[in-house]
């Protein structure tokens, strides 16, 4: 029988962070694939801290993953709101757009 | 045996009266009556003058309260004469910003009452991560300020460049908290604690092997973080795009308000929690102060836009803020601290200029519409060339002082090849902060910009200048001040 141990839960989450790192930079469609990503990093961070926290007996871990949850839910709000602006004047919202300032 | 006591709120005074006195605006703001474009304008005049006096009421509180160090919230959140110095720094920021704002956003149709609040939000969530004592507050406090900061970052919602100023720096920002975070998770895992003095227990260990490599990884994600927050090279790329597209009272806000409520809270984390660590952080905080100093004198060379130029600028100056935290001493937090006092008053009234820069009620960006100011404004032109002078450190203005009391320290560290990094690149930012000036007094005059400047203005312009030319002769207070916050800094 395989044990499920703290390794694996990091290795997981090392892996989820980095897909999300690679999907804001890689990516070179759509904005919404970019917020997805940021979601992604953000859970991958809490399975991060709920694991040690398992690991430590310590509860602040989890205190601390429910915050990101609250704070990543205000943060994808206000991306989406920043998003229909930027939709609502520019007509597109592909990534390869986003380039009326550069220098 | 009471179940829990209440906790003495007093040290929290500030953010609390400030947090309560927001939403009060934010109620009254919403329940005034918008039945025309002039209702409108009328309650965001209100509420920014509102705002205004309760930024200035928060800066009494916090000062009528200082003194000595103070734990409240499980030690979530301390306050000492260092957070009280940077958050008068940052109240002053945010006021100045908010008055010198409202003549352009009702020029602009965009004076909603929304904007203030906004700002005081933005200040509040700064002055939390400035009195942040563990992690979760950290991270609380930074939230805060940044959810705001992307809102008012696209605040000219019907403008494209304004909304994709918006959308690049929330992406990048969000990525940022992203990467802060997962240091955070390991620095959590791998020291068992997220408060700060424990940390700082965990750390030092029993002295016989070095930290782990989890915590030096977990370091090394949240500099890349707060990096970003302060816009150091290689986390700079969002600088120059967001300050140029979003609208220039947002901008004036940026370029002082969160770099120094940013570079606070890098020297509360680098010094408190890893302050034993000196040996590990030191290097990569040499780098990045270096690339910062060399990017901002370089880059900015052939900019024609003012707002893109002031981007450069202020990476320039974070690089140099970053030599007194790389020397990791008393002398040097002092001298960031005197450094980030001069740098609001030479950025609040170069701002304050280029808020002048309209010509037939609009906005104009270019350098080169600067040409002959010398000669259609004087006192502007004036001003101006005080604000350059000092921002390229001659002497005898202040910016000299501040370059000043950051190069000693790095000396004494025996960092000699950042001070001459340093010294070389303020020779060339030299180079674009006189050509500002030679533009404005040796070119023809093209259409000359609009008279007269404002009041408002005026005295912001008025009151900086004589900062900025007072300070060398008479710099005691200050000097005094930052030294008891940055003993205040290492006493914890």
């Amino acid at each position: 029988m395989l044990e499920i141990g703290l390794g694996h839960y990091l290795t997981v989450a090392a892996i989820l962070f980095t897909t999300g790192i690679f999907g804001i930079f890689l990516n070179r469609k759509n904005v919404i694939i970019i917020l997805m990503s940021v979601e992604l990093m953000l859970l991958a961070v809490n399975i991060n801290f709920v694991a040690f926290s398992a690991e430590l007996n310590d509860l602040v871990g989890q205190v601390f993953a429910v915050f990101i949850l609250t704070v990543a839910a205000a943060e994808a709000a206000i991306g989406l709101a920043i998003l229909v602006i930027y939709f609502r004047n520019r007509g597109t919202i592909a990534v390869e757009d986003i380039n009326m300032m550069k220098g | 045996m009471p179940m829990a006591q209440v906790p003495s709120l007093i040290p929290a005074a500030p953010e609390l009266f400030m947090a309560v006195m927001i939403m009060a605006m934010l109620m009254f703001g919403v329940f005034q009556k918008s039945a025309s474009a002039g209702d409108e304008v009328r309650t965001a005049r209100y509420v920014s003058h509102l705002s205004v006096a309760v930024l200035a009421l928060t800066v009494l509180i916090a000062v009528a309260f200082s003194g000595g160090r103070v734990l409240v919230f499980n030690e979530l959140f301390v306050t000492d004469d260092f957070a009280v110095f940077t958050k008068v720094l940052v109240l002053l920021a945010s006021a100045v910003t908010i008055l010198m704002a409202q003549s352009f956003l009702e020029r602009h149709k965009m004076a909603r009452f929304e904007y203030p609040i906004l700002i005081a939000f933005a200040s509040l969530g700064m002055m939390m991560m400035i009195s942040a004592n563990n992690l979760m507050s950290l991270y609380l406090g930074l939230e805060l300020q940044s959810l705001s900061l992307y809102v008012i970052a696209s605040f000219q919602r019907d403008d494209s460049r304004s909304t994709e100023a918006g959308l690049k720096y929330f992406v990048l920002g969000a990525l940022a908290s992203g990467m802060l975070l997962y240091g955070s998770s390991l620095i959590y895992g791998f020291t068992g604690t997220t408060d700060f003095a424990a940390i700082t227990a965990a750390v030092a260990g029993d002295g016989t092997h070095g930290p782990g490599l989890g915590v030096i990884f977990g370091i090394v994600f949240i500099l890349a973080g707060l990096a970003f927050k302060v816009s150091a090279v290689p986390f700079h790329m969002w600088t120059p795009d967001v300050y140029e597209g979003a609208p220039t009272p947002v901008t004036a806000f940026f370029a002082i308000a969160p770099k120094i409520a940013a570079l606070a809270l890098f020297m509360r984390v680098m010094v408190g929690p890893f302050g034993g660590l000196l040996a590990e952080w030191q290097q990569i905080v040499i780098f990045i102060s270096m690339a910062s100093m060399l990017l901002g004198a370089f880059a900015a060379l052939n900019q024609t836009n003012i707002k893109r130029l002031m981007a450069y600028s202020s990476i320039g100056h974070v690089g140099y803020a970053l030599i007194g935290i790389a020397a990791g001493s008393k002398a040097g937090i002092q001298g960031v601290l005197i450094y980030l006092t001069i740098y609001l008053a030479m950025n609040l009234g170069t701002f304050a200029c280029i808020l002048c820069m309209r010509r037939g009620d609009q906005m104009v960006e270019q350098i080169s519409d600067l040409a002959g100011l010398g000669k259609t404004h004087k006192m502007l032109a004036l001003a101006l060339t005080i604000f350059m002078f000092s921002m390229a450190g001659i002497p005898p203005l202040a910016g000299f002082i501040g370059k000043l009391y950051i190069f000693m320290p790095a000396i004494d560290a025996g960092l000699y090849s950042l001070a001459v990094v340093g010294v070389l690149a303020s020779v060339v930012s030299a180079v674009y902060y006189l050509r500002i000036i030679k533009i404005m007094y040796f070119d023809d005059v093209a259409d000359s910009l609009d008279r007269p400047v404002e009041k408002t203005i005026g005295w912001v312009l008025t009151l900086s200048g004589l900062f900025v030319v007072i300070m060398t002769f008479y710099p005691g207070p200050i000097l005094d001040s930052a030294k008891l916050a940055a003993a205040a800094l290492f006493a914890g």
